[in-house]
């Protein structure tokens, strides 16, 4: 197996008493695809948001592409290439899509020249099928397009990692697998992903690896069949 | 391989453009001499002085996002700054708004630094806040006059200017100048495009590698030296300043009211507001009464919000798109 990119020891993370996050540990190796799930309020959210400096986790530690992360503010991440997109797509709707990528190209990226910056926005939009409205407003957007848009933006910061959290959610069958399409492209790219997701159907055509959290705590992390097939897995997620 | 592109030619062509009109204005007025009333001097002065406040607002308000309603607190600093070194040593003006600059741009550096960290609100109540605690702060300090005031002497003035009343609006033409080019280079470079991605969703714009407080420092920064700046010179345009004048609640509204009818998200939005609005205010004040300003300033408010909340950048930029 190739190196280690991300780095999760011991993280756990308390709301006024309410434990989130239980002492969880995970590895994610370089260009690796790894599914993570668990049921509503499981704590997925709140681990990626641990890994990209949303929140500090109470204890452990994460470690990124060989440097120490646990204290680093979100904006160095994302330059760093710890890269996530949002649940609910973020847009910044004063601005032309082709404007949205432009900001993680010059923020994240570290691109400099504004001529650079405007033909790699068109290559990115290009890649997520929405360059024919690169000069419009993401406000008459549909579902699909804005989560197009929203893992656009991950890609322009030029990530190591992408987190997709659900990416997916909503969407019907054939916008499924557009996305599925275009995530399984840029791993091709060599960026590893982490997929959150309630689309078991996804999950398991996308993920090599599977990570189960309940109720905060990792219950299973292995190969997609191996972990589906354990008992405590079928009861905690998929029911009785 | 470097190209400027058009767009950055473009931007270049407007700064040029901005600076020079403000050259030809101050050769203009500076020729004009006495051949006009004084007050109209007078009144062009506090207009200027307006476009200086509501550029210097828009920085931090319209661009970013963050409302500042202690504008009064940075222009007072700025205005006892003058008064404080007039007393020590009679330094020159423009020694003064050096000085103000400093102060007040350090004065933004630290709020900023203390409440920028947390969203919205909590920024505003903290400069509402800034601004109470020092004028009690000049209220109670007797060397600056304390609650009486104090009465400042305008020096000899000669060379090219007829009256100091001439020479305050040509330094105010300057300053409003520096401030809209300040304003419009912040808001062409990465600071600005930054800033906007702050302004539209603060938690998008860090996941994009967006240092965010970073950013917010620096626009709080450069906000509250241009609005010291602007106190500086305020003594000697009045000759007698007391806490509730440099302090005054119609500078506060003034610098929020100038952007929103002019229009947020560029630099002429705050230009056009405070003419508009500075204009129809001194007109006012000369005609029916002083008393109607903030009233106006009321009407005008809620009459944009509702018809047009994009200020007259808003309209002007519809109508463009309706051509087309």
């Amino acid at each position: 197996m190739s190196a280690t990119i991300l780095a999760v020891a011991g993280v756990s993370k308390q709301f006024d008493g309410f434990a989130a996050l239980t002492d969880v540990d995970l590895a994610v190796c370089k260009g690796e695809r790894v599914g993570l799930i668990g049921p509503n309020g499981s704590g997925k959210s709140t681990l990626v948001n641990c890994f990209t400096g949303i929140v500090r986790p109470d204890s452990g530690s994460i470690t990124f592409d060989g440097a120490d992360i646990t204290r680093t503010p979100a904006w160095l991440r994302a330059q760093r290439g710890l890269v996530r997109t949002y649940q609910i797509p973020r847009p910044f709707p004063s601005m032309t899509l082709q404007e949205n990528i432009e900001v993680p190209l010059r923020f994240a990226a570290g691109h400099t020249l504004a001529s650079m910056i405007s033909d790699e926005a068109q290559v990115i939009l290009d890649q997520v099928g929405l360059i024919d409205k690169a000069g419009l407003s993401p406000k008459g957007l549909t579902q699909v397009e804005l989560r197009k848009l929203e893992l656009g933006r991950a890609v322009a910061a030029r990530p190591k990692m992408l987190i997709a959290d659900e990416a997916m959610a909503g969407l019907a069958d054939s916008e499924v697998d557009e996305i599925l399409a275009l995530l399984l492209r840029l791993n091709g790219q060599g960026i590893s992903i982490i997929l959150i997701e309630h689309i078991m159907r996804a999950v398991l055509m996308f993920a090599q690896r599977i990570v189960v959290l309940v109720a905060g705590c990792k219950i299973a992390d292995g190969l997609s069949d191996d972990v589906m097939r354990q008992d405590e897995v079928e009861r905690a997620y998929l029911g009785e | 391989m470097w190209r400027p592109t058009p767009i950055a030619l473009a931007h270049l062509r407007l700064g040029i453009t901005i600076a020079l009109c403000g050259t030809i204005l101050v050769v203009v007025t500076i020729l004009i001499g006495s051949r006009v009333n004084e007050y109209y001097y007078l009144a062009a002065y506090t207009i200027l002085q307006y476009v200086v406040l509501g550029t210097a607002w828009n920085i931090l308000g319209g661009y970013a996002g963050y409302v500042n309603f202690g504008t009064a607190g940075f222009f007072a600093v700025g205005c006892y700054i003058s008064i404080v070194l007039n007393r020590l040593f009679q330094s020159p003006l423009f020694l003064d708004m050096v000085a103000a600059a400093a102060t007040a741009g350090l004065m933004g550096l630290g709020t900023g630094y203390l409440t920028l960290r947390l969203r919205g609100v909590f920024f505003s109540i903290a400069t509402l806040a800034l601004a109470i605690v020092l004028q009690t702060i000049i209220t109670n300090w007797s060397f600056v006059g304390g609650g009486r005031g104090v009465y400042v002497i305008r020096p000899e003035i000669s060379g090219v200017f007829d009256s100091y009343a001439h020479f305050l609006v040509t330094l105010m033409i300057g300053l409003a100048t520096c401030a809209v080019l300040v304003a419009w280079a912040v808001e062409k470079s990465w600071i600005g495009i930054g800033l906007a991605a702050i302004r539209d969703n603060e938690m998008a714009a860090e996941t994009c590698g967006v240092p965010s407080l970073r950013l917010k420092l620096i626009a709080a920064t450069t906000s509250g030296a241009l609005m010291g700046m602007a106190g500086a010179s305020f003594p000697y345009y009045v000759s007698y300043v007391d806490p509730a004048t440099a302090f005054n609640l119609a500078i506060a509204v003034n610098s929020i009211a100038m952007p929103l009818i002019g229009g947020t998200a560029t630099w002429w939005g705050p230009v056009v507001g405070a003419i508009i609005l500075g204009s129809v205010q001194q007109t006012l004040t000369v005609t029916i009464s002083s008393a109607a300003n903030l009233f106006l300033v009321g009407v005008l408010l809620v009459v944009f919000l509702t018809a047009a909340p994009r200020g007259v950048v808003g309209i002007v930029r519809a109508s463009k798109r309706g051509r087309k």
